[in-house]
């Protein structure tokens, strides 16, 4: 497969902030239990904050919330899988990966239920609740499950169709979602598959290759690169697992140098799995951006985003940084 | 996917006689198959023996031939190293041939150590850590409720089992949403693999406990068929809005004096000479049936 590039891609810096992608979840639940019978919603006493609870509203009989109880929920949803059903199950990223991990590994993945798992509020951009409530290992521990896909939607329009191809994915999937309200990058007629990347532009410089909220910022040092002579191209790898090789290869073979940035530990993550692409297919250089080996803390999202190097600025010293190890 | 409405497919034993037959038969072929194998958990897939030959021939609604069947009944067993007993079970049940009992956790059997659906597709649900069984049942009962279909779930978990935390947050759910389609059977053999379940941590008064959370519960002696049946029915038949509880007594090692209250024998495979002492004394016990 290879990347779709999104026409006239120039970097965007009139972006309207669009809804957070845990609403766009909740408004493609909705989308899809009105055609599809069998979808049934689990959630675990937050379902006002994932957003599930607008399915709730419009199908009551089908949702069901079973407490605070996420070990339970994850076991429900596989038992529901196994007989026939299509079950979504959501809570905090956090709660639902780290306390439903081993039922998501025997019931769920082990089992290959096709059962269908949303964590909202991931990483450290839901700010003021600290660390207990930041989910910054949710990547790496959903990659580290067989079978399962891993998504991580940029935007509402990315996550909308997610929801939609994950409904459609025979197999247990994992998608995180955001508690703030993210740019939008994207528009009602963009496509989204599983495995496939979202690329914007052509640059040949270096390849900077990001999912979720990290996508946006991307774009920002992309353009800052542009005033300085550096011609980036973005990847929006909203699949973490599979990841898109052949778009990934392509860049490390095209440009030669490649950043990765995710709101996420970088252990285990997406610049893990990207530089094991790279390194099979045309090794070349990297730089990852991502949270060093440390929980985070309370304040804004915008001063957490800027205290853990996850923005912008921090992409483009990294772009310089790889840049220099450039071989050519 | 099939749709077989025909409920007579299921295999059926009428006699006391002939069940306790089974029974004595498929504790001859675990105590072979653990043995063969090297490995595995023969005091808890003893105890449980009369459990399963009722379930499997008298109360589920199944058919060995058609294992898909949409309508069937749902057996998840959630204590999965007692899986020996259910595959001995389903072999003569149908499901299987008898024959494949001795590739017990063999390179590509599809008798895995714990029950894995990728190897044997008739098994409702993998298994193997503990705790997550009563959760899945649950998922599967209000799937049936959807659907507006009559089968049950049925749940068998271990004691020592009942100790992980899910199960208390299961038991809250089933009760709460009336889930009278759902059982749950403990196999309340007193053992967990470090000792009996008094000197590590007791969860008696087991039935009280499940009391409290909303269940019906029934205590029986699991051994007893004319205990083991009529529970079974009772809880299948239920239509009062609660899940039931059915606290079986039993012996761990059940049938084979030296593994009888032995905790040693919770997961440790016989050697030959003890498979032909254990098997020869089934075999003397199966001449006073």
């Amino acid at each position: 497969m290879s990347s779709t590039t999104v026409p006239n891609a120039k970097p965007k810096f009139e972006w309207k902030m669009g809804v957070a992608t845990r609403e766009a979840y909740g408004q493609a639940l909705v989308e899809l239990g009105k055609v599809n019978p069998n979808v049934v919603v689990l959630d675990a006493d937050l379902a006002k904050s994932t957003f599930s609870a607008k399915f709730q509203k419009e199908f009551p009989d089908r949702f069901f919330t079973v407490g605070i109880a996420e070990a339970n929920m994850v076991s429900i949803a596989s038992g529901l899988a196994l007989a026939g059903k299509l079950p979504f199950a959501s809570s905090f990223a956090v709660f639902l990966c780290d306390k439903g991990m081993d039922q998501l590994r025997v019931g769920a993945a082990y089992s290959r239920a096709n059962a269908k798992y949303v964590g909202s509020h991931g990483g450290i951009s839901i700010g003021e609740d600290g660390p207990s409530q930041q989910s910054v290992e949710d990547y790496a521990l959903m990659c580290a499950l067989p079978g399962f896909v891993v998504l991580s939607p940029s935007d509402e329009f990315c996550a909308r169709a997610l929801v939609h191809r994950m409904a459609e994915h025979d197999g247990p999937a994992y998608m995180r979602t955001g508690r703030p309200k993210a740019p939008i990058l994207y528009g009602p007629n963009d496509t989204f598959e599983i495995g496939k990347a979202k690329q914007h532009g052509n640059g040949r410089d270096v390849a900077i290759i990001a999912c979720g909220l990290e996508v946006s910022y991307a774009l920002q040092a992309q353009a800052q690169l542009a005033d300085e002579g550096i011609d980036a191209r973005v990847l929006d790898m909203h699949t973490i697992k599979p990841v898109d090789e052949a778009a990934i290869a392509n860049a490390a073979k095209e440009c030669g140098a490649i950043v990765t940035a995710e709101e996420h530990l970088l252990d285990g993550g997406l610049g893990s799995q990207v530089a094991r692409a790279v390194g099979k297919t045309c090794p070349a250089p990297m730089e990852f951006v991502g949270i060093d080996n440390t929980y985070a803390e309370s304040a804004t999202p915008d001063q957490l985003m800027e205290k853990y190097g996850l923005t912008a600025p921090f992409i483009v010293k990294a772009v310089k940084a790889v840049l220099k190890r450039k071989s050519r | 996917m099939s749709t077989t409405a025909d409920v007579t497919v299921a295999p059926r034993i009428e006699s006391m006689v002939e069940l306790k037959r089974m029974a004595n038969r498929l504790r001859i072929e675990i105590v072979k198959m653990i043995g063969a194998a090297g490995s595995g958990h023969p005091g808890g897939s003893l105890s449980e023996v009369e459990l399963l030959t009722a379930l499997y021939f008298r109360v589920l609604r199944h058919n060995p031939k058609d294992p898909h069947w949409l309508d069937r009944d749902r057996f998840i067993l959630s204590k999965g190293h007692g899986c020996p007993a259910l595959y001995a079970v389903m072999a003569e049940a149908g499901y299987i041939d008898r024959s494949v009992l001795g590739t017990l956790r063999k390179m590509g059997s599809p008798l895995q150590g714990h029950p894995d659906r990728r190897f044997f597709p008739a098994l409702e649900a993998n298994t193997g850590s503990l705790g997550q069984g009563i959760s899945l049942g649950i998922g599967m009962a209000l799937a049936a409720r959807l659907d507006k279909k009559d089968w049950h779930t049925f749940v068998m978990t271990g004691d020592g089992e009942i100790e992980e935390g899910q199960n208390w947050e299961a038991a809250m759910f089933a009760s709460y949403h009336k889930l009278e389609n759902l059982t749950v059977i403990v196999d309340y053999n007193h053992q967990q693999l470090d000792g009996f379940l008094k000197d590590i941590l007791d969860p008696a008064p087991l039935a009280a406990k499940f009391e409290a959370f909303g269940w019906r519960t029934l205590e029986i002696d699991g051994h007893d068929f004319n205990q083991v049946i009529p529970a079974l029915e009772t809880a299948r038949a239920a239509k009062d809005g609660k899940p039931v509880c059915i606290v079986a007594n039993t012996i761990k090692g059940k049938g084979v004096s030296f593994m009888e209250n032995n905790p040693a024998w919770h997961g440790v495979a016989p050697k030959p000479d003890e498979v032909a002492a254990a098997v020869a004394e089934l075999e003397a016990a199966a001449k006073k049936i």
